[in-house]
């Protein structure tokens, strides 16, 4: 199912779409309110942008650095060049240290890499412990959202689920109740597991430490509880130095959520007394993405979701709707680079209305590199046939000035005298749009009139007088 | 090997250097820094209070807590507060903590995070498994923003270390802020005047 018939599938229910799209938009505001507080924000942006921007051109050697301090610090470093390699040397760590049974704190890459099926597939137990990971484990789903995993449903729909899997009194959808519920769940989890894997979301390449952002506390009730602590990263997480954490941590969790901070900003260093720890850095397509000099900046993603949380089309159309571990517009420009047959039709989900580039700590240009996709998918033969054919024909129509003003005649007629030749379910246009009450005139015909006129107003435009004009 | 795949790879694939930029930190002008820090603090669901010495902390702490029996407190002038055992070499021994009164090395204005390295507290888990959380630390240890405070921070010195901000908590459901999710349920900070 591509993205446009997913959407449509959920805005089915017109009252769930509304609930949707205002649970986001209140992150939105939130967000708003957070960033007002901070008058450096845009010198923010930028620094953070040209940050990134440094990384990326130097990132070999940020990482041969990060990797020499790591180990250093008595971490032991792997490097998996794709999904299937990382989710082997998961294995491997495990099964060298005689683990059947893991937790895991909220990680994007693990699910881009698809880590649970293939640890099911091999007998290991992963329990995801961010509360909203949880859930939509628990009912068998992908998170629809990169920061809120499932603000896709409905606080009965997690209820039912409690009430099925951990033992909630039926019925019952008091958040609190049910948080709790989640909390006694996985407390005797965290207890009870040897071995916990957290995400990265940032790593120092002066210092070999890396940094993971929770409010639950779940990295933390996993990592330092467990014998084995695995952190797994894609190469483009490494910063060079401690202090521009200081850029990072402020701009996070305003643009996520609208905190001032995450409630847990965690650096490990060096694994505690007894513990081993280690660290997979992943490629998984993110090298070919740094030869595309048009959509490279697309790594510069921190992941904060604020993307998503502004789009028109991601709240009315909900995360599954892009089919893709990362959702909305930065995820649309992440998914073709992957497998572009796959995910041709995600560049398409989206207005180009610049509020994702607007919002984006990092000053991502998603929509300019959302258009530019949609170019190359044309061209490399990815886009439906009918959009192209379409295409073809508008091009000669505009190319053509007689053949222009004879459709615009005849489509202003036919509209005017036979809606039902356009509105009609067969033009994928009119699906999901009101078709526009026809002019009666072009401009073309409106200018000649006026001319024939002496130029000074027609019938269908009120003359402007000499005081407006002149703006006394 | 991968390693050397994915480096060749980038090399071939970086752009050209990009400086790092001119300007990467910034000042923030707060009047009153413990006004600020308590302000943030109560907004992101913690409680600041600010008293004048160690005696009027550990009568707040009495009164306050009086209900918890499994009690932890390694600030220095507070250890009578403590009333079990820590010398455990096992973190799970910890699970029955009901309080953990720790000290903060300072803490940062503009968001009310606290910087904790593990040299004090000695177990890294301790912050997040005790099911309540005191913080002591002095308003003279506060500064302005996250760029202070990684000026002040030598982060690659400590095995571990965390900035806690407020008790933990999500909202995971239906956008609905619940204190107390997998760390602490209520966090105190106590603010000292003098010392």
């Amino acid at each position: 199912m591509n993205h446009s018939q997913a959407a449509e599938q959920f805005t089915r229910d017109y009252d769930r779409t509304t609930w949707h799209d205002k649970s986001l938009w209140f992150v939105r505001e939130k967000r708003d309110r957070a960033v007002f507080q901070v008058p450096e924000w845009e010198a923010l942006r930028e620094a953070a942008s040209q940050i990134k921007h440094n990384v990326l051109s130097n990132l070999d050697e940020y990482l041969v650095q990060f990797e020499e301090k790591a180990k250093a610090n008595g971490v032991t470093v792997h490097w998996a060049a794709d999904a299937k390699e990382h989710n082997a040397l998961v294995l491997q760590i495990l099964r060298e240290n005689g683990v059947s049974q893991m937790v895991k704190s909220k990680s994007m890459l693990t699910e881009e890499c698809h880590l649970n099926d293939f640890m099911l597939q091999h007998g290991i137990e992963v329990i995801d412990t961010d509360l909203g990971e949880r859930v939509v484990q628990l009912a068998e789903e992908p998170p629809s959202h990169i920061v809120m995993p499932c603000i896709h449903k409905k606080k009965e729909e997690i209820g039912e689920l409690f009430h099925e899997h951990l033992g909630t009194e039926k019925g019952a959808s008091d958040p609190q109740y049910l948080a709790e519920a989640a909390r006694q769940h996985l407390r005797e989890k965290f207890l009870t597991r040897r071995a916990a894997l957290t995400g990265v979301n940032f790593a120092i390449s002066e210092t070999g430490g890396f940094v993971v952002c929770t409010n639950e506390g779940n990295a933390d009730m996993g990592a330092h509880l467990a014998d084995v602590h695995i952190a797994s990263m894609g190469i483009e997480k490494v910063i060079p130095k401690a202090a521009h954490l200081g850029v990072f941590l402020r701009l996070l969790a305003r643009s996520a959520t609208g905190q001032p901070v995450t409630t847990y900003s965690s650096h490990f260093h060096r694994p505690r007394t007894g513990q081993t720890m280690h660290i997979i850095i992943v490629d998984n397509g993110r090298t070919t993405q740094l030869g595309r000099p048009d959509f490279r900046n697309s790594l510069k993603c921190i992941r904060c979701g604020a993307c998503m949380n502004t789009c028109p089309v991601y709240r009315r159309s909900g995360g599954h709707s892009y089919h893709n571990a990362v959702a909305g517009p930065i995820g649309s420009i992440l998914a073709p680079n992957l497998d572009m047959r796959k995910n041709a039709d995600l560049p398409f989900a989206s207005t180009l209305c610049g509020s994702c580039s607007n919002v984006c700590p990092v000053k991502i240009d998603i929509h300019d590199q959302l258009y530019k996709w949609r170019q190359i998918l044309a061209e490399e033969g990815y886009v439906d046939s009918t959009k192209k054919q379409g295409m073809k024909v508008m091009a000669s129509v505009l190319s053509n000035p007689k053949l222009f003003r004879f459709s615009g005649k005849a489509g202003r007629t036919m509209m005017r005298l036979l809606p039902f030749t356009v509105s009609n379910p067969l033009n994928p246009w009119y699906r999901g749009r009101e078709m526009p009450e026809p002019p009666k005139e072009s401009f073309r015909e409106w200018y000649l009139h006026r001319e024939a006129a002496g130029g000074n107003g027609t019938p269908n435009r009120p003359a402007v007088s000499e005081e407006t004009r002149l703006g006394v | 090997m991968s390693r050397d795949r994915i480096l060749a790879a980038i090399r071939e694939n970086k752009p050209a250097l990009r400086p790092l930029p001119e300007k990467s930190t910034f000042e923030s002008n707060f009047p009153d820094l413990t006004e600020t820090f308590s302000e943030v603090l109560k907004f992101v669901g913690g409680t600041p209070v600010v008293v004048p010495d160690l005696a009027e902390a550990e009568t707040y702490i009495r009164k306050t807590y009086s209900d918890l029996p499994n009690v932890i407190s390694l600030v220095p002038g507070l250890e009578s507060l403590t009333t079990m055992r820590y010398d455990v070499v096992d973190p799970h021994d910890l699970a029955s903590v009901d309080l953990a009164v720790i000290p903060g090395e300072f803490g940062v204005a503009e968001n009310s995070a606290i910087w904790i390295p593990e040299e004090s507290v000695g177990h890294r888990v301790l912050p997040f498994i005790c099911q309540h959380l005191v913080m002591v630390v002095r308003t003279a240890d506060l500064v302005e923003n996250m760029h202070r405070a990684y000026e002040r921070l030598s982060v690659g010195a400590s095995g571990f270390g965390v900035f806690i901000a407020g008790p933990s908590k999500t909202a995971d459901i239906e956008q609905s802020l619940v204190i107390g999710a997998h760390g602490a349920r209520s966090l105190s900070v106590i603010l000292l005047e003098n010392s």
